[in-house]
């Protein structure tokens, strides 16, 4: 369990944090820029000072004001990947990664040539730091932050300064890592898709103080999400297991809660027992009041109505309840009324395979 | 040498070896001046900079005057040195050594501030996270990145000692193979007449001199800058 308090006041900005994390796992800190996430992640590291604050990984205390325990960074264990890479550059990139291993205070559990392997480091061992492009920094970056054998990763925007394609090219090395490595990460972001992809548990700031947090699912529909992301961005997330392929073909079928859902996904991806994520955004889904007939859609899920609250203009979020699992409909007005559409009534969610993009979790 | 003169060549390897003796004696004090100055916050601060470029508005008499006073036979500090460790300044190369390197402290002071305010902070945490203490972050990162600054420091700190003129002559008087640097022989061969000579193939000498440590610092200078890939 990771667990953070910190309260810092500079000037007119308040940071007012407190969150926690089961062990291992992946918590994306998340809010709009200068929200404080960076000055949170500081004081976790111990790079910035706390007014007043607790930070414990499992049952060390690395911070407590209270009790006057303040350990300097360079004792902490905490691998710190810093958005601009902040490699050294007098040396080379093999050099760089030693660096970090010739320090590590505890015996290796992952080696030089465990991350060169994880992170396709190999090329670029022997080049200078300048010589690398955005993509390969961070990598290199992920890399000697693994070999300082952490017991915490810190991973502050480590995409953000990279284009679309960088980042798509980074990612799954993020995912290799969570999956492969039992490392617990704290993950900021102001990206959603990062943080779909990568989270276990989500953290919300706004303005300094961390406003609502949970498992990832949990927090999908809430509405201080909502707020930051978007409506449009705005979908349950939901965990399920491959069952196994559709009998029609090409379509995988995944359960979730008491239903089941079918996707479209990969071979690697499509074995029986596999976990995986969705979002179904509340723009793609509709509405229906009887069961479908003639229609090309694959997914329509029988659910009942459990909330029905106007969103932006004139259009409505419509929460219903699909087996146990809580999903949302964005709809307009005028059909939530030409459909009656109101709380405990049954109705089914259709949403076409091609707007799912599942992600193995 | 074969164009130089005995007197000539003395006055230059006497020269060389005033300057190498003022920069390492100067190097480390200037390392660690620098390092507090830009690093530390303290009362005083301002005043020890200001004291640290005294050298650079004074007459050199002045300096030399002063060095007098405290490192002489029977300065407090001279006296010292002499009964501890056995140390002469005065009249010797040492002291024209201490000379010089008070003189072209300023610069050298000045250079290594420079490039140590230009490295990245950023960097030394980011050494500090992998588990580098303080003494570790200063030898692996602070240092060899503001390197081009220490040589360019040292570089200029060398040239500017073997031209020192009137605080080596002041404090350690003008001692033929002990004391007559260049500039010293030069005003020599000034006051002999039929030195005319002499006075300019000195004053060639040290033109040389100047101008090749000011390229070699500049070529060294950026030689690290590549390295580094600014």
């Amino acid at each position: 369990m990771l667990r953070v308090i910190a309260k810092k006041r500079r000037g007119a900005f308040l940071l007012d944090a407190k969150f926690e994390l089961p062990t291992p796992g992946v918590v994306a800190l998340f809010g709009r820029s200068g929200c404080g996430k960076t000055t949170l992640v500081n004081v976790i590291a111990g790079l910035a000072s706390a007014d007043s604050g607790y930070v414990a990984l499992d049952d060390g205390d690395l911070l407590d004001t209270d009790r006057g325990i303040d350990m300097p960074p360079e004792r902490r264990r905490m691998g710190y990947v810093f958005q601009d890479a902040r490699l050294f550059p007098h040396i080379r990139v093999e050099a760089n990664l030693r660096y970090a291993l010739k320090r590590a205070a505890v015996a290796p559990f992952v080696g030089v040539d465990r991350v060169v392997a994880l992170l396709d480091l190999e090329p670029l061992m022997g080049r200078r730091t300048h010589e690398l492009s955005g993509g390969e920094r961070q990598r290199v970056a992920i890399g000697r932050a693994l070999l300082s054998q952490p017991s915490l990763l810190l991973l502050d925007e480590p995409l953000a300064s990279l284009d679309a394609s960088r980042r798509e090219e980074v990612l799954p090395y993020l995912e290799t890592l969570r999956d492969q490595l039992a490392i617990p990460m704290v993950y900021v972001s102001h990206n959603f898709d990062e943080v779909l992809r990568l989270a276990t548990h989500l953290v919300l700031m706004d303005a300094g103080k961390t406003v609502a947090q949970g498992n990832l699912s949990d927090m999908s529909l809430h509405p201080r999400l909502r707020a930051i992301i978007g409506t449009d961005a705005v979908g349950a997330i939901v965990d399920g297991t491959v069952l196994g392929a559709d009998s029609s073909g090409g379509l995988t079928r995944v359960q979730v809660g008491r239903g089941e859902l079918k996707v479209q996904c990969g071979a690697a991806a499509a074995a029986p027992g596999t976990r995986l994520r969705v979002q179904l955004l509340a723009r793609d889904l509709i509405v229906a009041t009887e069961p479908p007939r003639q229609l090309s859609v694959r997914n329509s899920l029988p659910g009942v109505i459990t909330s029905v609250a106007n969103d932006v203009d004139d259009s409505d979020l419509i929460g219903i309840d699909i087996g146990g699992i809580l999903i949302m409909a964005r709809v307009t007005t005028a059909a939530t009324r030409e459909l009656g559409l109101a709380p405990g009534k049954p109705v089914w969610a259709l949403v076409k395979t091609a707007s799912l993009r599942p992600h193995l979790i | 040498m074969i164009w130089l003169s005995a007197n000539e060549s003395e006055a230059l390897t006497l020269s060389l070896s005033v300057a190498t003796r003022s920069v390492l004696l100067s190097l480390p004090l200037a390392l660690g001046l620098a390092w507090v100055l830009t690093r530390r916050q303290f009362l005083g601060r301002t005043l020890l900079d200001a004291f640290v470029h005294l050298p650079l508005v004074l007459p050199p008499v002045v300096v030399g005057y002063l060095l007098l006073l405290l490192f002489g036979a029977r300065g407090p500090i001279g006296g010292w040195l002499e009964r501890v460790f056995g140390i002469e300044l005065i009249f010797t190369r040492n002291g024209a050594a201490l000379a010089t390197a008070v003189m072209s402290f300023p610069l050298m002071v000045r250079a290594m501030r420079i490039s140590l305010e230009n490295v990245d902070r950023g960097l030394e945490d980011a050494a500090r996270t992998l588990g580098a203490g303080a003494f570790d972050r200063f030898v692996s990162i602070t240092l060899p990145l503001m390197l081009p600054g220490v040589l360019a420091g040292a570089i200029t700190a060398f040239s500017a000692a073997l031209g020192e003129f009137g605080a080596v002559i002041t404090f350690v008087s003008n001692i033929p193979g002990e004391t007559r640097t260049l500039p010293l022989a030069l005003y020599t061969a000034l006051q002999t007449p039929g030195g005319d000579s002499e006075a300019a193939r000195l004053a060639i000498l040290s033109c040389a001199l100047g101008l090749g440590g000011l390229l070699l610092s500049e070529w060294f200078a950026r030689r690290v800058r590549r390295m580094l890939g600014r």
